[in-house]
C-alpha cells in the first residue's frame, strides 16, 4: 500500500514534466497541426541556460528559471522566423523533417557546449516531505510540480482567452484564411505560439531535473519527448487540459502499471507508445480533443 | 441607394489566378461610394477570384484603388486596414471560436473603444447571436453563420464590403431575408458593397449596377434593372 502511494506520487511528478512538454506541443499543434519533434530538445537547451544562469552566474533559482524561459522563447522565435516560416505551413513533410533536423542539431550543440556528462541542477522546491505515513511520503517536490502545472495551465488559459494576441492565436488555430481577412498577421502570431511553447518546455525540463534524484544532460528529453507526444495525443493534441490529464496518466502508467505488470523497465518507453497506439486506434481525437468542426 | 460621386473601388487591368493558371484576363470595373454592385457569371467565370484578388488573398497584377488610395501589392492583413472587408465563400466564420469571439476578432484592427457597443448592436439586431454568444460559431445554422460572417466583417467598420455568394447552400426564404438585410445595412451605414452571386434575380434586386463575367473577362455591364430585362443575359446567365 505504501509502495503504491509512493508510486502514485512518483508518477504524478514525472507526469508533470510530460504534461508541461505536452502543453508546449499542444500550443504549436493547435495553430499548425504540426508536432514539433524538437520541442524536447528546445526544452533541454533551455534547461542548460537555466543551469548556467543559476549555477555559473549566481542568479536566484526562480529568477534564473524565468530568464531562461524568456531566452528560450526568443531563441524559438528566431528559429521559427528563419527555419519554419519560409516553408508552406500546409505541407507538413518538409516541416517535420526540419523539426527532426533541429532535434539532432540542438542535441549535438548542447553536447559540444556542455558535454554529455550529467550535471547537477539547482533545486527549485524545498527539500523534504510534506507528510510521511509509514514508508509512504509526499515530498515538497511532488507538490511543487503539481502547483507548477496548475499555474502554467492557468496562465496559458488567461493568455489565450483574455488578451488580443491570444484571440489572434485562437483565430489562426481555427481558420487561417478568415484570420488574414480580419487583419491578423499569421506569421508573427504563430511565432508567438513557438515562443510560448519553448518557455513552457524549458520550465518542464527545469522542474524535471530539479528533482534531487535527477541530473541535467543533453539526452534528458530524448525519451521524455516520446512520453510527451503520447500524453498530448491521449489528451487530444489541441486541448491544454487534455495535455495535463494525458501527461499525468502517462506518468502513472509508467510508475504503477509497468512495475505491477512486471514489464521490464527497458520496455516502459514502449508502454507509452502502446498507450499512444490504443488512443489513435479507438479514440483518434483523444480524450479531450475536439473532433474537427465541419466547415461547409 | 445613397451613392455619391466618389469612386470607392476602382479596378483597372486586373489579372490574377492560382499559380500558373490565370483566371482573370484584365478586368476594368468600379464601385461608387455607397453603391451596391453585383458581379454575375457562370461557375468558373472568375467571380470568386476577382474578390480574392481585391482582398489580397492571391497574387495579382493591375491597379486597384480604394477610396482614391492605390492598394499596390498589399496583402490581405493590410488591405483590411485600408477599409476592405471580405466575407469569403462558405461562411468565413471561425468555427471553433465562440460567437462573441468571432465578433471581437472582426474588430481586430480597431483601436477605438466602441467595439463593445458595436457588438451590442449586433446582439440587438440578432438576438440569436446574443443567446448563443458563448457557443461555438460552428454550431450555428447555415443562415446564422452567414449573418455572423457578415457581422464579423462589418465589425472592422469597413468602407467596402465584399460578399462572395452569400446565398450558397441556404434555404430560399433565408436568402431573401439575408439580401433584405444587406439592403438595410447599406442604407443605414452607407457601406459600399460588391456582391458576387449566382442568384442573379435576388442580387440585381438590391444592386444599382451589375457586371457579367465570362471566362475571366467582363462580358457586359449595366444598371441592374436593364440587366434584369436583357433577354440574352436572362437566357445565358440568369437562368430565368
Amino acid at each position: 500500500m505504501e509502495l503504491l502511494i509512493n508510486r502514485v506520487f512518483d508518477g504524478l511528478s514525472n507526469g508533470a514534466t510530460y504534461a508541461l512538454l505536452a502543453m508546449a506541443l499542444v500550443m504549436i499543434f493547435k495553430a499548425t497541426t504540426l508536432i514539433n519533434f524538437a520541442q524536447g530538445e528546445f526544452a533541454m537547451f533551455g534547461g542548460f541556460i537555466v543551469m548556467v544562469l543559476v549555477l555559473e552566474q549566481g542568479l536566484p533559482v526562480w529568477i534564473g528559471v524565468i530568464v531562461g524561459m524568456i531566452l528560450s522563447a526568443v531563441l524559438a522565435a528566431v528559429i521559427e522566423r528563419t527555419l519554419i516560416r519560409p516553408f508552406d505551413p500546409a505541407d507538413h513533410l518538409p516541416l517535420v523533417i526540419i523539426t527532426l533536423g533541429l532535434f539532432l542539431a540542438i542535441n549535438a550543440i548542447a553536447g559540444i557546449v556542455w558535454r554529455f556528462d550529467p550535471r547537477a541542477f539547482p533545486e527549485m522546491f524545498p527539500s523534504g516531505n510534506v507528510f510521511t505515513y509509514g514508508n509512504a511520503s509526499l515530498s515538497w517536490y511532488t507538490v511543487g510540480t503539481m502547483v507548477t502545472i496548475a499555474v502554467v495551465a492557468g496562465g496559458l488559459t488567461l493568455l489565450l482567452n483574455k488578451t488580443k494576441i491570444g484571440l489572434a492565436f485562437r483565430a489562426v488555430s481555427s481558420n487561417l484564411e478568415s484570420s488574414e481577412l480580419v487583419g491578423i498577421r499569421v506569421g508573427p502570431t504563430l511565432q508567438f505560439g513557438w515562443a510560448i511553447a519553448a518557455a513552457v518546455g524549458t520550465l518542464g525540463v527545469a522542474v524535471f531535473v530539479a528533482s534531487p534524484v535527477r541530473q541535467l544532460e543533453p539526452q534528458v528529453m530524448v525519451t521524455g519527448l516520446i512520453f510527451a507526444v503520447s500524453a498530448a495525443a491521449l489528451g487530444g493534441l489541441d486541448s491544454l487540459g487534455g495535455a495535463i490529464a494525458g501527461g499525468l496518466a502517462i506518468g502513472l502508467v509508467q510508475s504503477i502499471v509497468v512495475p505491477y505488470l512486471g514489464v521490464p523497465s527497458e520496455l516502459s518507453l514502449f508502454a507509452a507508445v502502446a498507450v499512444l497506439m490504443l488512443v489513435l486506434l479507438f479514440k483518434p481525437a483523444g480524450l479531450f480533443g475536439t473532433a474537427a468542426v465541419e466547415r461547409v | 441607394m445613397n451613392a455619391t460621386d466618389n469612386v470607392m473601388l476602382d479596378v483597372k487591368g486586373l489579372r490574377g489566378g492560382y499559380g500558373a493558371i490565370q483566371v482573370l484576363h484584365g478586368l476594368d470595373f468600379h464601385v461608387m461610394e455607397g453603391e451596391i454592385v453585383v458581379i454575375l457569371g457562370a461557375n468558373g467565370a472568375g467571380k470568386t477570384t476577382t474578390l480574392r484578388a481585391i482582398s489580397g488573398m492571391i497574387e495579382r497584377t493591375g491597379a486597384i484603388t480604394v477610396a482614391g488610395e492605390a492598394v499596390g501589392s498589399a496583402k490581405a492583413p493590410d488591405i483590411v486596414r485600408k477599409g476592405v472587408a471580405h466575407v469569403p465563400q462558405g461562411r468565413g466564420t471561425l468555427p471553433e471560436l465562440s460567437v462573441e469571439d468571432n465578433l471581437r476578432v472582426g474588430a481586430f484592427i480597431r483601436k477605438d473603444d466602441e467595439v463593445d457597443s458595436d457588438m451590442d448592436q449586433w446582439f440587438e439586431a440578432y438576438p440569436v447571436l446574443r443567446e448563443r454568444k458563448n457557443q461555438r460559431a460552428g454550431s450555428l445554422s447555415g443562415g446564422e453563420q452567414q449573418m455572423l460572417a457578415v457581422a464579423r466583417a462589418l465589425m472592422s467598420r469597413p468602407r467596402l464590403l465584399l460578399l462572395d455568394e452569400p446565398s450558397l447552400g441556404l434555404a430560399p426564404i433565408i436568402v431573401s431575408d439575408l439580401f433584405e438585410r444587406f439592403a438595410e445595412i447599406n442604407k443605414e451605414t452607407g457601406t459600399t458593397m460588391l456582391v458576387v452571386e449566382q442568384n442573379a434575380q435576388l442580387a440585381l434586386g438590391i444592386a444599382a449596377r451589375g457586371y457579367v463575367l465570362e471566362s475571366g473577362e467582363i462580358f457586359t455591364e449595366g444598371p441592374a434593372d436593364e440587366l434584369i430585362d436583357d433577354d440574352a443575359i436572362r437566357k445565358a446567365y440568369l437562368g430565368i
